[in-house]
């Protein structure tokens, strides 16, 4: 286990350079000027020269990618136009928001998902199943965005029952920073008021956000489980009395939760995009909204810093997701197979 | 038979050398149509199709379409003159919605095809080659494929500039990876397979093996994946829009039309409203019909 461990950081040492090598080609290679584009839309001339000797970018390309790599190892990830501020800082400030905001929703498409996919299963054809295959279809047809922009009409506009974006009321202090994750900070100093209101403005965003992967999950998990419901294994516990709910639970989940798994691993992936879109329509101050401010304002070292950090973030949790594999099967146990 | 039916004549010979052929044909249209999902899909993508090509022509405001101005009936509630209201200028929302098919179909279309075409080869390639050449393309596509799409796309933009040209030829970057992937790991159950070897065996040369022999065998997880792909590469293209780095207002793009009436709620909510609805049915169907032919032509595969 330890050395397919080692083997797999290795791995994610080697996917690293490649996406440097993506955001390098990008901010390097795409656009016709770098310089310009480091400089900014309202640069002068001479201010792009300048720019481009002191950036190096008038050297060759390699000596450049030496440069940038280093750089970045540093943690320079170069300087917004936009808030003056180093990117890296900008991105400490932000990265617990959009943390926050997509381990919940992955947490509440889990939550629902799982159960509702087994629910589809066990009552195959019936209306729960056709409920759960319209939610299914329609979550990952529905624009996030608009999704989004219709919940705020209705429940924060119409009915005034939530607050219509932000993390927090204006009225509310956030606790003292321990995690810097609002919601962990506030269990921590017991601030209830401020953890209300956290829930409260946190409610939207989730939901909108966990609707694709909810789809999903509840499609795969449901796939899964009417297959291994038809197992001899599972035909045998029925047939030795064992009670339905255990068989389910305990005989059939474990094994229908391995394509779950892979399929929570790559929603992940996607939430960490669709969160730019969500961020944008209820004003949370993540990374999402950060890049998408930036990109208006054709402010670049922000974005290339964005996607770094998604990449990185998106690496490990398929990392996570291919040490849980050896968890729930031993089959795949990887000692064997690495 | 008189020689009056001769036009007929082609067809039926056709039929009589391909009795299994049409037979099996028919099979998979009886089981397409058995499935009620499928047939909606099928009727929201030919719907599609049908206000795409036609749309300039069945607008009540054609010159909507063009950027006209008539302030004394701006933002007006869905009405009979205007099923889906006005917007701040006064243009028919209705119109703009139906024109904007056309600029989706285009989207997804370029996008998919951009995609598959320099995916597909580079999947074929890796998957029948193999060795160092197939272990680089693989790493490189999952390289590109530990970044969500949408990101990468918004990074290729900011390096581009906003616009939807951009949008179209960023998301066509980022997009080719899932046809590696696919095409590589059918090509690799192929390769091992009787034919293949027989081929190999009488002396067929590689090219030919890849494009006679492999290709066609992996034209239906293709057709499938593409199906899925026009919905989703639209739904991406109209996140763009919607974050202003694609279709640029007054251009009828979806994404970018609920991204400007954003600003018009909630009090005009029929702004954004509607093509969002649009959007969503789209795509809807595309996702639909890709589920309807997988299980046809593709039924192992089905998740």
């Amino acid at each position: 286990m330890l050395v397919y461990v080692v083997k797999r950081l290795a791995l994610l040492g080697v996917m690293l350079f490649g996406l440097l090598c993506i955001t390098f080609a990008i901010s390097h290679v795409v656009p016709g000027d770098p310089a310009r584009l480091a400089a900014g839309p309202d640069a002068s001339a001479s201010m792009v020269e300048t720019i481009r000797v002191q950036y190096g970018l008038d050297q060759p390309l390699w000596v450049q990618f030496g440069r940038y790599v280093r750089g970045i190892l540093r943690g320079d990830l170069g300087r917004s136009l936009r808030t003056r501020e180093d990117v890296l800082a900008d991105l400490v400030r932000y990265f617990p928001n959009t943390f926050e905001l997509v381990t919940g929703a992955m947490l509440v498409a889990v939550a629902l998902g799982v159960p509702a996919g087994i629910l589809a299963a066990v009552y195959r054809n019936t209306w729960v199943d056709h409920l759960t295959r319209f939610v299914s279809v329609s979550g990952v047809a529905i624009p996030a965005f608009w999704l989004g922009l219709m919940l705020q009409l209705l429940v924060a506009l119409d009915l005034g029952l939530l607050p219509l974006g932000g993390r927090l009321g204006l009225m509310t202090a956030p606790p003292e920073p321990i995690t810097h994750l609002l919601f962990v900070d506030a269990l921590l100093r017991g601030a209830w008021a401020t953890l209300a209101d956290a829930a409260a403005h946190a409610l939207l965003p989730v939901v909108t956000l966990c609707f694709p992967a909810l789809a999903s999950i509840m499609r795969v998990n449901r796939a899964e489980m009417i297959e291994t419901l038809q197992q001899d294994y599972i035909v045998n516990a029925r047939a030795q009395g064992i009670p339905d709910f255990r068989i389910v639970a305990r005989y059939a989940l474990k094994n229908a939760m391995v394509p779950t798994l892979t399929m929570i691993g790559l929603r992940y992936g996607w939430m960490l995009g669709g969160t730019v879109l969500v961020e944008t329509v209820f004003d949370w101050p993540g990374i999402g909204l950060y890049a998408v401010n930036s990109a208006v304002s054709s402010d670049f070292q922000p974005i290339m810093g964005v996607t770094l950090l998604i990449g990185l973030n998106f690496m490990l949790a398929n990392l996570a997701v291919d040490l849980a594999y050896g968890w729930l099967d031993p089959r795949i146990r990887p000692a064997t197979s690495a | 038979m008189t020689g009056r039916a001769l036009p007929l004549r082609p067809l039926a010979v056709w039929l009589a050398a391909h009795r299994s052929a049409a037979r099996e044909l028919g099979f998979y249209a009886r089981t397409f149509a058995r499935s009620a999902s499928s047939m909606l899909g099928l009727g929201l993508v030919l719907g599609f199709l049908l206000v795409a090509a036609l749309g300039p022509w069945i607008v009540p405001y054609p010159e909507d379409g063009r950027g006209a101005v008539h302030l004394e009936q701006k933002l007006e509630p869905p009405s009979a003159r205007h099923w889906f209201g006005t917007d701040e200028v006064g243009t028919d929302i209705y119109t703009r919605v139906i024109l904007g098919a056309r600029v989706s179909l285009q989207i997804g279309l370029l996008i998919t095809l951009v995609a598959a075409c320099i995916g597909v080869p580079l999947g074929i390639v890796a998957g029948y080659v193999g060795g160092a050449l197939g272990g680089v393309i693989m790493r490189v596509t999952d390289v590109f494929l530990s970044v969500p799409a949408l990101v990468l796309a918004i990074a290729i933009v900011g390096a581009l500039g906003p616009g939807i040209l951009n949008a179209i030829v960023a998301l066509s970057l980022v997009w080719w990876p899932g046809y590696v992937r696919l095409v590589q790991g059918k090509t690799l159950a192929l390769r091992a397979q009787t034919f293949v070897e027989a081929a190999r065996a009488i002396g067929t040369g590689r090219l030919r093996i890849l494009v006679a022999h492999i290709l066609p065998n992996c034209v239906s997880p293709i057709t499938v994946k593409a199906s899925m792909d026009m919905g989703t590469a639209i739904l991406a293209a109209a996140g763009l829009g919607f974050i202003g780095l694609g279709a640029q207002p007054p251009y009828p793009e979806w994404g970018a039309m609920i991204s400007h009436g954003r600003n018009y709620l909630p009090t005009w909510w029929w702004y954004s409203a509607f093509p969002g609805l649009a959007i969503y049915l789209t795509v809807l169907g595309f996702n639909l019909l890709g589920d309807g032919l997988r299980d046809i032509l593709d039924p192992r595969s089905r998740a």
